[in-house]
């Protein structure tokens, strides 16, 4: 008699999926596979374990506004190179390609729209430009999208998704810490609020400022939230850090979060919260 | 010969220890007249090391460790300094201090980034890098100054806020967020110094204000030139060309506005005569608060809204 007996009468091989170009995701966390528009009607979603893919400003608008119907303004702000930066490229190709690339012109747009029949603005950051860095543009973006805001009387929200400040503008990507803030202290002044939401990642510059500045704080499940980048925490103490720190869960149980909430939860929490602090319209 | 000099300042070191050799001697012998030619000599030769400084030797100077901290500026600046402590929440942040002081007969609230000079005191100072309490120490000292009229002055020197776990736990980010809001708000006048090194939102988080001044041989930008050279290069190697590339002088910054006003320093260098270099600040600063005395209170975010808003370089 054999010693080992086949029990069934093939290996058990998973079955190969062949995947066509570009229709299949697979999750990053567990390893399922989905087809592209399931991924897409699940709030780009893992369908079994809710993983939150990075999505960008386009993907937030058409979430969150009812019907995806949303105006968007200032579209072409770009930005210029006062330092003439250059690194392992010059700033202004790295510009100019990633525009190409992206189709983006930076890396936040603007849109105003309704969100449950309520109006608001919302400024919302692309990580796949330039590491949703900030710089000049991002500063005078967000001053218009709260200029709007207050325009039209409404509350401002933020989607965050970005490195920090923008290197190639040095200096001046710092100013727009204040700049960003110092608006934020006009829209204040209104008595209109501001939500921020913070997505995977939001780390320096963005989070030393803006991001963490909401009246309310709202963050996505497991995004990686902070000051310095994990990177750089683990070179300064020469340990390794804990499992979850620097994720949201961990900085809503330190005290800088309101609440986590699920991407597929977030545009009713954010009608919510707009009506609970804000009457008109 | 002084352990702390750096590789330009050398040959100007040598010839200053060459006539104080000489003047000892001068006793017995008439040798004046050399000593005349070799002052020249050193003059000139300082002269133009320091007006050909490359960025990245300001940074050096800026980080030379015989300069003028906070303490010996707040000690030298004013009177009767009374040190305040804690944030009421947490602890007692020892990379900052603050508190009351007259300058030139007034009263303000002074706050400063605070290094160590040795080993001992740097771990006490955690080298100038602020934890969260710290930024809300300083937040607290300000919102005091506002509430009973009181101008601030602010003095920067850091390489960076802590980045240490312990830190982030704390809220960093928050901290140093809600500073730079309050800041922009805050009804009374700020001023703010650059002393030493200016290093990203650990800097800027005492850093909004009505007018910035830097002393001359100081570097202030979004991250240090090593960090910026290992992110952009890959490599610790580039940090002179990073210097270049990120503009960090007060030269550099005057000219996109960032900075409003270059304080000389002695020459060589402030770590070269504190006391002087402590006069020359005080003028300045004193010089600024008279301009800004008669401002109106609640018009003060208005302009600094103006102030940041122009800062910065885009199209459409």
């Amino acid at each position: 008699m054999a010693w080992f007996k086949r029990t069934k009468q093939n290996i058990a091989t998973q079955e190969k999926k062949e995947l066509g170009e570009g229709h299949w995701i697979k999750c990053p966390k567990c390893d399922e596979i989905m087809h592209k528009k399931q991924w897409e009607n699940n709030y780009y979603l893992c369908t079994k374990c809710d993983y939150h893919f990075r999505i960008g400003s386009e993907e937030y608008f058409k979430l969150l506004f009812d019907n995806s119907e949303f105006k968007e303004f200032d579209r072409k702000v770009t930005s210029k190179d006062p330092l003439d930066f250059v690194d392992t490229k010059k700033y202004k190709d790295r510009i100019n390609d990633t525009i190409k690339k992206t189709g983006l012109y930076d890396a936040i747009r603007n849109a105003i729209g309704e969100i449950n029949g309520k109006e608001c603005v919302i400024s919302a950051m692309d990580f796949n430009f330039i590491g949703g860095s900030m710089g000049s543009v991002v500063g005078e973006k967000i001053a218009r999208g709260i200029q709007r805001a207050i325009k039209e009387k409404c509350p401002y929200i933020i989607i965050s998704k970005s490195g920090g400040a923008r290197m190639m503008e040095a200096a001046i990507s710092l100013m727009q810490l204040a700049k960003s803030s110092a608006w934020l202290a006009k829209l204040a002044e209104h008595k209109l609020p501001y939500i921020s939401v913070l997505t995977d990642p939001t780390t320096g510059g963005a989070s030393a400022s803006f991001s963490m500045l909401g009246d309310v704080n709202i963050a996505e499940p497991d995004a990686l939230i902070g000051f310095a980048g994990p990177r750089v925490v683990r070179q300064a103490t020469g340990k390794d850090l804990p499992k979850g720190f620097q994720h949201a869960e961990f900085v809503q149980e330190h005290g800088f979060l309101d609440c986590v909430v699920n991407r597929k939860d977030l545009k009713d929490k954010l009608y919510q919260f707009m009506v609970y602090m804000h009457d008109k319209k | 010969m002084s352990k702390n000099v750096l590789e330009f300042e050398k040959p100007i070191i040598e010839l200053e220890q060459k006539i104080e050799e000489m003047r000892a001697l001068s006793d017995s012998l008439d040798i004046s007249n050399e000593i005349g030619k070799l002052e020249k000599k050193v003059n000139e030769l300082r002269t133009s090391v320091y007006k050909n400084l490359t960025r990245w030797q300001i940074v050096q100077i800026a980080r030379h460790p015989e300069r003028p901290y906070s303490l010996d500026y707040i000690y030298l600046m004013t009177e009767n300094f009374i040190e305040m402590h804690g944030d009421r929440a947490f602890g007692d942040d020892k990379a900052v201090v603050g508190g009351f002081a007259t300058l030139a007969g007034k009263p303000v609230m002074i706050i400063g980034q605070q290094k160590g000079r040795d080993t001992k005191s740097n771990i006490y100072r955690n080298f100038g890098m602020m934890n969260p309490e710290g930024y809300r120490k300083a937040l607290r000292l300000m919102k005091l100054a506002e509430k009973f009229n009181r101008p601030v002055i602010t003095l920067i020197d850091t390489p960076g806020a802590n980045p240490g776990m312990d830190a982030e736990e704390r809220g960093q980010a928050e901290a140093i967020a809600k500073n730079i809001l309050e800041m922009s708000r805050l009804k009374v006048p700020v001023i703010v110094c650059i002393i030493g090194e200016g290093a990203s939102g650990g800097a800027f988080g005492i850093g909004v204000g009505d007018r910035v001044l830097m002393l001359q041989y100081c570097w202030y930008s979004v991250i240090s030139p090593e960090s910026c050279s290992s992110i952009l290069f890959r490599s610790w190697e580039y940090k002179e060309q990073a210097a270049e590339a990120l503009q960090l002088t007060a030269n550099d910054l005057v000219k996109h506005k960032i900075v409003d006003r270059i304080v000389p320093e002695p020459e060589g260098g402030a770590h070269r005569n504190h006391k002087e270099a402590a006069e020359l600040l005080k003028e300045a600063i004193l010089d600024e608060l008279k301009q800004l005395e008669k401002a109106d209170p609640d018009k003060f975010l208005d302009q600094r809204i103006k102030k940041y808003s122009a800062m910065g370089y885009w199209e459409g």
